[in-house]
């Protein structure tokens, strides 16, 4: 059961990754994204890790995916150009890209059974608890400091993106 | 220990996060943005000073925050050497934004902000932290880089920069999981602690993919190819900081991450050599074919990134110390050449090709002196501080027993002297045909020059005090 909703949810998960990339209308990509990130929450549900699986419905498929919808509709996205591509990334790219792929797969799987390959304290299951825990007492500095990181990118998108008082001419 | 206390720990980065908000609220309503300039000079005067007093009291030293930050020596020196760099790219954008007209309050408080990340980067001792603080420091950066809206290249720049950038930040938070996955911490000593009994296979995968994200910051080859255009379109004043400041602070994070957390994964001996060797032939190399004086700088301040790691591939005390002490010259050196770039460069940055320096020893004498003895020190001529920087670098190297490394930084070094004279011929043998005016040197870029002058004599002549500082905090990744 368990290697049967695995491999449903990874091949929506790759199918809709390589669909995004192919589609030529920025929409139907955004939509091939949220396929993804759907399947993904899946994954992380099977894992036990069900604190993250909702963030990612929450957060990523549910408001960035509106605001990507939003932003698309608002602009009225046509399909895009396609621009020549570089030689190289064309007939370097792929081979390397395979190279790596199997390079990971043989490693990880020829010598090591998966039940090892994570330290055990992190399998102790309860997580939710513990997120909320450990970010109000150990990982306080960060969450606090993930504040000024926030700040700072609204800050760039109001000083990249207003209108300057010469703009007009 | 009260969670004041452990603030204090962090007495720079809070000023500085402070001083950022403050120019931030008052820029809609303050007229005249030199003044919140003004008020992010005196926030970087106090932090310099706080973690001045911090580390001669003793006082606020030690690690706080359950282990996440520790204010070292390490720490301070790099800290120090951000917040003057700082102060410099402030006081020299005073009259460069004026000419462009984009000076607003934003510009000094992102600079501030960068500084609040990059200071995070040195004094943090786990990975959450760390990745916090290269996010906060990179995300300054890259709106810094296209704060000239109006010119093509620097949103080019900008765009280019941010898309590259963030796929890095992807490799590098790709193996802090992986890391984090085999070791079940993302403390660095407790990774340390935990790698003999943790999944090899998976810590040196995920120690991989974290070198291609830092390396990628500190523009090593072959990660560089985003350095050239970044600089040439960001404004000079960012320019002149970007090369110092996040590159310092990138160094910083790779030298704790790579020597405090990651030693007995000692299976990337090769890939620190291969990109020290690739980005020094890279970079110098690239650097003999330039026409525009930004872009040489930037394929020059690849070939020092080389230079950096270099002394970093020895993984001895010894090497550490030489990196840091170099990162101190490098940073104080380019600040100064870029800063007379930035006079020079002319409205809409017009005037940066190399030809445009022509006569420019007559013209200006002062000016065509300082960036002299700037463009020595890159080269690494005795009296200055680059020749103790390389000096230091090539011993380490020959300490460690890696004579083939140290041989190609001198090879290295005797092409930089090529493109590096070639600027200096210019400017005093050649003449210009229709010379372009070369406008006045302000009090405030008078000050940055006399400064960075005399860092680099400072550093040529009297060495030791700095490299005694540097091999305490090497001394410490230990």
């Amino acid at each position: 059961m368990d290697a049967v909703l695995f491999f449903l949810f990874a091949g929506i998960a790759l199918a809709g990754a390589i669909n995004l990339i192919r589609e030529s209308h920025p929409i139907y990509s955004a939509l091939s994204l949220v396929a993804v990130m759907g399947a993904l929450a899946g994954l992380y549900l099977m894992l036990g890790a069900e604190f993250i699986a909702v963030v990612q419905i929450i957060v990523y498929a549910g408001a960035i995916m509106v605001l990507f919808v939003f932003v698309l509709m608002l602009v009225n996205a046509a399909p895009e150009v396609k621009l020549d591509r570089s030689k190289m990334a064309k007939n370097v790219g792929p081979p390397l890209l395979t190279l790596l792929l199997v390079e990971i797969v043989a490693v990880l799987r020829g010598k090591y059974p998966t039940s090892d390959l994570v330290h055990p304290s992190l399998l102790s299951g309860d997580n939710t608890r513990q997120i909320g825990k450990l970010l109000f007492s150990k990982f306080l500095l960060p969450f606090e400091v993930t504040s000024i990181l926030i700040l700072v990118a609204i800050m760039g998108a109001v000083v990249l993106g207003k209108r300057r008082p010469d703009d007009s001419r | 220990m009260s969670y004041l206390d452990q603030t204090l720990h962090l007495f720079p980065e809070t000023v500085l996060a402070v001083a950022g908000t403050l120019i931030m609220v008052l820029s809609p309503t303050v007229k005249n943005a030199r003044w919140l300039g003004r008020i992010a000079l005196f926030a970087l005067v106090l932090a310099l000073f706080g973690s001045h007093v911090s580390y001669h009291h003793g006082e606020y030293m030690g690690s706080a925050f359950d282990g996440l930050v520790t204010n070292d020596a390490f720490a301070i020196l790099f800290r120090q050497l951000f917040i003057i760099v700082a102060a410099l790219a402030v006081l020299s954008s005073f009259d460069y934004l004026k000419r462009e007209g984009i000076e607003t309050g934003e510009y000094y408080a992102l600079i501030l902000f960068s500084v609040v990340g990059q200071g995070l980067m040195a004094c943090s001792t786990d990975l959450v932290m760390i990745f916090i603080g290269l996010e906060i420091s990179s995300i300054s950066t890259y709106i810094l880089t296209g704060y000239r809206r109006h010119d093509a290249r620097g949103i080019e720049a900008a765009l280019k920069y941010f898309l590259l950038g963030s796929f890095a930040t992807g490799f590098l938070l790709y193996g802090i999981a992986l890391v984090y996955g085999a070791t079940g911490s993302t403390n660095l000593a407790a990774i340390r602690a935990a790698i003999p009994q943790a999944n090899g296979p998976l810590v040196a995968m995920g120690a991989a993919l974290m070198f291609v994200g830092m390396a990628f910051k500190v523009s090593g080859a072959p990660f560089q190819v985003w350095t050239p255009d970044v600089y040439q379109g960001a404004p000079t004043p960012v320019t002149a900081f970007m090369s110092a400041a996040p590159k310092a602070a990138a160094f910083a994070m790779f030298l704790r991450v790579f020597l405090t957390g990651l030693t007995p994964a000692a299976g990337y001996f090769w890939l620190l050599w291969g990109c020290a060797v690739l980005s020094m032939f890279v970079g110098n190399l690239g650097a003999l074919m330039q026409s525009n004086i930004k872009r040489m700088l930037a394929y020059s301040s690849i070939a020092h990134a080389g230079y950096v790691l270099a002394a970093f591939t020895t993984r001895s005390a010894m090497g550490g110390a030489a990196a840091i002490f170099y990162l101190a010259v490098y940073s104080v050196t380019n600040v100064g050449a870029f800063l007379v770039v930035a006079h020079l460069a002319g409205k809409d940055e017009s005037t940066v090709a190399i030809s445009d320096y022509r006569g420019l020893g007559k013209r200006h004498p002062v000016l065509a002196a300082c960036f002299t003895i700037f463009l020595l020190s890159l080269l690494g001529v005795p009296l200055t501080g680059g020749f103790f920087g390389k000096f230091y670098i090539v011993t380490s190297a020959v300490a460690a027993g890696l004579p083939g490394l140290a041989i190609i930084t001198m090879i290295n070094s005797a092409i930089g002297a090529y493109y590096y004279l070639r600027v200096v011929v210019t400017m005093y043998m050649e003449d210009a045909e229709s010379p372009a005016a070369t406008p006045a040197v302000p009090a405030s870029g008078t000050l940055v020059l006399i400064f960075t002058v005399i860092g680099v004599f400072a550093l040529g002549v009297f060495p030791t005090m700095v490299l005694e500082w540097a091999s305490q905090a090497a001394d410490i990744l230990k």
